[in-house]
């Protein structure tokens, strides 16, 4: 039996809220003298990176860490044209020494899928990213955020609770699996960009979908600002990087249309002054930081109830 | 007058007549509803044929044999004995090789290598541009000159995007009754494309090759073809917006003809939700209801042939992540049962619909005068005997080919290839290379 996180969509409701809630306990651990507990002790996590992204291997490696992992970290930067052969022979060479999770960063759309159904490695996949595809311990640990102000103290936690998603959503694996998670745990999605940056068949997406930043502020309980690389600019989706600040960026005018409780998040790394200006980051508003404390905890509840007992508990079956 | 073997097939249906003795000898059908004359023949060779159908040996427009360069997924041998084994008397090699059949030398070659094998007949495809470069046209007359005689032209893999240099190409073949065989695929609309665009893609985040890409140059092409009053040939068509507008071409009475793949005759864009790259293929598998306007363009001829699109690759290129894998699949074993499958048992085609659609049409469009004759006597007995009745569980392994991306591994499809004869003589016999 084969257990892996490849997309937020592999979490029910039920698996989704027991995430939330081991992180929860998870994070009661930062406050102890001593950050370690000796779950997985004896068991070996991977950390392959194909893609740089210093952030999530950290939280990564802290998370599993702090549950006693053995951790390695395997980075693996090739040209693009050697990529498919260096991950099957990769996860080859992992499968030879033992590793009981894999948690994979890859520029290309479902390699955590195919390493996980390959049959190359028999270990956990978790999926840290792939290419415009997924991020789902992304989410979890946004919706842990958002679960933490808008959630935990009212009956139904995030249900009904209105989520703005802004920015390239089409490029974005953050808000594809924010869509499905925060759609399983009963919030209201409104995913606001550009037409040029709303993939074709958006409307078959549980989701509403709007081109107008300032009709959607008001009614937001929390407002999730996607990175926009400039780049983006030369393929003609957007005229100026200029335009879409003033457009779709997140400025101190647009803030103070916000309700009071309403919470401003990033999954980083922002751009300041492109989608997000520094007075809204650096607000009260802000839960950024947060965020990054949260992903740890919620990086050792998903390692923790993968690996931690002889039945892992959430996620894909196979 | 004594003559080397005859093949006398006993009790087989031709196309969708009544069953009947079919006498093949001297290259030739030598008659029907006869049996062979005594002491006419050194060797009289039994065949039976019941439940057999016997079809005009079938003709494939679109088939990638990889030689020169990449005889690591295929060469023109080995891509001819799997053409003979699906059925094929005659292929068409596409120009896409290393080096590119843009010379004369080149596509000799190929046709060389062909005869040497002798598999089936191999007329190559010229390249339209240098290099497949889509800046100046290659030496078109020059190649049609050649021994090759090459009358289909094809930058396939890419497309004639250039609108003058289509127009030029379009205009040029004329003098040598040429075709120009499009690979239409708007290039700025589909780059980094990954799969069909829709919903699908959208939610795998695999980057997206819109039906529009295609629709475009196929519209800009068929109106320039009206324009120079040139033939235009339309390879892959995925979508049902294309039919549509060769379909309108066709009421305009202009010379444009079009193809459809047994791949998208039959899969959708659904597959790709595997990420196993075992399903991508250019143009990209489409959705159910494009496979249906397919299937309902080619069963009233607005598709004019069905043209495999064989596309071999070596087992590296397609055991990675979706996007680092080649694009395509093989084709020339299974086409044949696909149509079967798709168009004959779902009732949109008789045996003679398949006849014309896979055989007839594909010659006459490629001007190959050997092929695609109905089977009478006296005409070149290129002749495929198929069991519609029988069944097979598609594994790759047994391939001819030396490629195994096949996109219908362990699927059961229906029918299976007995014989095949190329100018009377058996390529197939008990549906093993002779």
């Amino acid at each position: 039996m084969k257990r892996h996180l490849l997309s937020a969509a592999d979490l029910s409701r039920d698996d989704a809220e027991l995430v939330l809630t081991t992180a929860d306990e998870m994070r009661s651990l930062a406050d102890r003298p001593i950050k370690k507990l000796p779950a997985l002790r004896g068991r070996t996590v991977v950390n392959l990176f194909f893609e740089d992204s210093t952030r999530t291997r950290i939280s990564f490696e802290a998370a599993a860490k702090r549950l006693s992992a053995d951790v390695i970290n395997f980075s693996a930067k090739g040209s693009s044209l050697s990529k498919g052969e260096s991950l099957k022979d990769t996860a080859l060479t992992l499968e030879a020494m033992g590793a009981d999770a894999v948690v994979v960063r890859h520029g290309s759309s479902g390699a955590p899928h195919l390493l996980a159904h390959s049959g190359w490695v028999r270990s956990s996949v978790v999926n840290a990213g792939d290419g415009t595809h997924e991020h789902p311990t992304q989410a979890l640990l946004d919706a842990f955020t958002m679960w933490k102000h808008l959630g935990e103290s009212r009956p139904g936690g995030l249900e009904g609770r209105k989520v703005a998603i802004v920015g390239d959503v089409l490029h974005s694996r953050v808000a594809r699996s924010n869509a499905l998670l925060l759609r399983t745990l009963g919030a209201e999605v409104t995913l606001v960009a550009p037409p040029t940056l709303l993939p074709v068949g958006i409307e078959g997406w549980p989701v509403e979908t709007s081109y107008d930043l300032d009709s959607v502020l008001p009614k937001a309980d929390a407002v999730m600002m996607l990175r926009v690389q400039r780049e983006r600019m030369h393929g003609g989706f957007f005229p100026t990087a200029r335009e879409y600040s003033r457009r779709y960026g997140l400025d101190g005018k647009r803030m103070a249309m916000l309700q009071d409780h309403t919470i401003v998040m990033h999954p980083g790394p922002m751009v300041r002054g492109m989608e997000i200006t520094a007075d809204v980051a650096d607000s009260d508003r802000s839960v950024i930081v947060e965020q990054v404390t949260n992903g740890v905890a919620v990086r050792m509840a998903v390692l923790y109830l993968l690996l931690g007992g002889s039945e892992p508990s959430i996620g894909e079956t196979e | 007058m004594t003559s080397t073997t005859a093949y006398w097939v006993r009790g087989v249906r031709i196309l969708d007549g009544d069953p009947t003795d079919l006498v093949i000898a001297n290259g030739a059908v030598w008659g029907i509803g006869v049996r062979p004359e005594e002491g006419a023949h050194q060797e009289v060779v039994e065949v039976d044929g019941t439940g057999l159908v016997a079809l005009p040996g079938l003709v494939d427009l679109h088939t990638h044999l990889r030689e020169p360069g990449r005889e690591d997924a295929e060469t023109v041998d080995s891509g001819t004995r799997a053409a003979a084994l699906g059925g094929f008397t005659a292929v068409f090699a596409m120009a896409n090789t290393e080096p590119v059949a843009d010379t004369a030398g080149v596509v000799e070659q190929v046709w060389r290598l062909g005869r040497e094998a002798g598999h089936c007949d191999v007329y190559p495809v010229g390249a339209v541009t240098v290099g497949l470069g889509g800046e100046r046209l290659a030496e078109l007359g020059a190649m049609a000159d050649s021994a090759a005689g090459v009358r289909v032209f094809s930058d396939d893999g890419k497309c004639v995007s250039d609108a003058v240099l289509m127009r030029r190409a379009l205009e040029y073949v004329k003098a040598f009754d040429g075709v120009i065989a499009q690979h239409a695929q708007e290039p700025r609309l589909t780059e980094g494309a990954q799969m069909n665009e829709g919903e699908l893609s959208g939610r795998l985040g695999l980057a997206g090759w819109p039906a529009v890409a295609e629709e475009a140059i196929i519209a800009r092409d068929c109106l320039l073809a009206a324009h120079v009053g040139s033939r235009l040939h339309v390879c892959h068509v995925s979508t049902a917006g294309s039919v549509e507008i060769v379909r309108w071409a066709k009421s305009k009475g202009w010379a444009v003809t079009a193809e459809a793949c047994p791949h998208h005759l039959l899969l959708t864009d659904e597959l790709a939700a595997t990420y196993d790259p075992i399903y991508k293929v250019n143009p990209p598998l489409r959705s159910q209801s494009d496979v249906e306007a397919l299937r309902a363009g080619l069963a009233d001829g607005t598709i004019d042939i069905v043209a495999t699109d064989h596309a071999p690759h070596p087992h590296e290129d397609k055991d990675c992540e979706w996007a680092a894998a080649a694009f395509g699949m093989l084709g020339l074993e299974t086409a044949l049962s696909i149509v079967q499958h798709t168009m004959v048992d779902a009732g949109l085609l008789d045996w003679a619909g398949v006849a014309e659609r896979m055989s007839y049409a594909p010659a006459r469009i490629g001007r190959a005068t050997d092929h695609g004759q109905p089977i009478q006597v006296g005409a070149a007995a290129n002749i495929v005997l198929y069991d519609p009745a029988a069944t097979r569980n598609v594994d790759p392994t047994e391939s001819a080919s030396l490629s195994r991306n096949t996109p219908y591994r362990g699927m059961e499809l229906p029918g299976r290839v007995v014989a095949t004869f190329l100018r009377g003589r058996p390529t197939v016999l008990d549906g093993k290379l002779a």
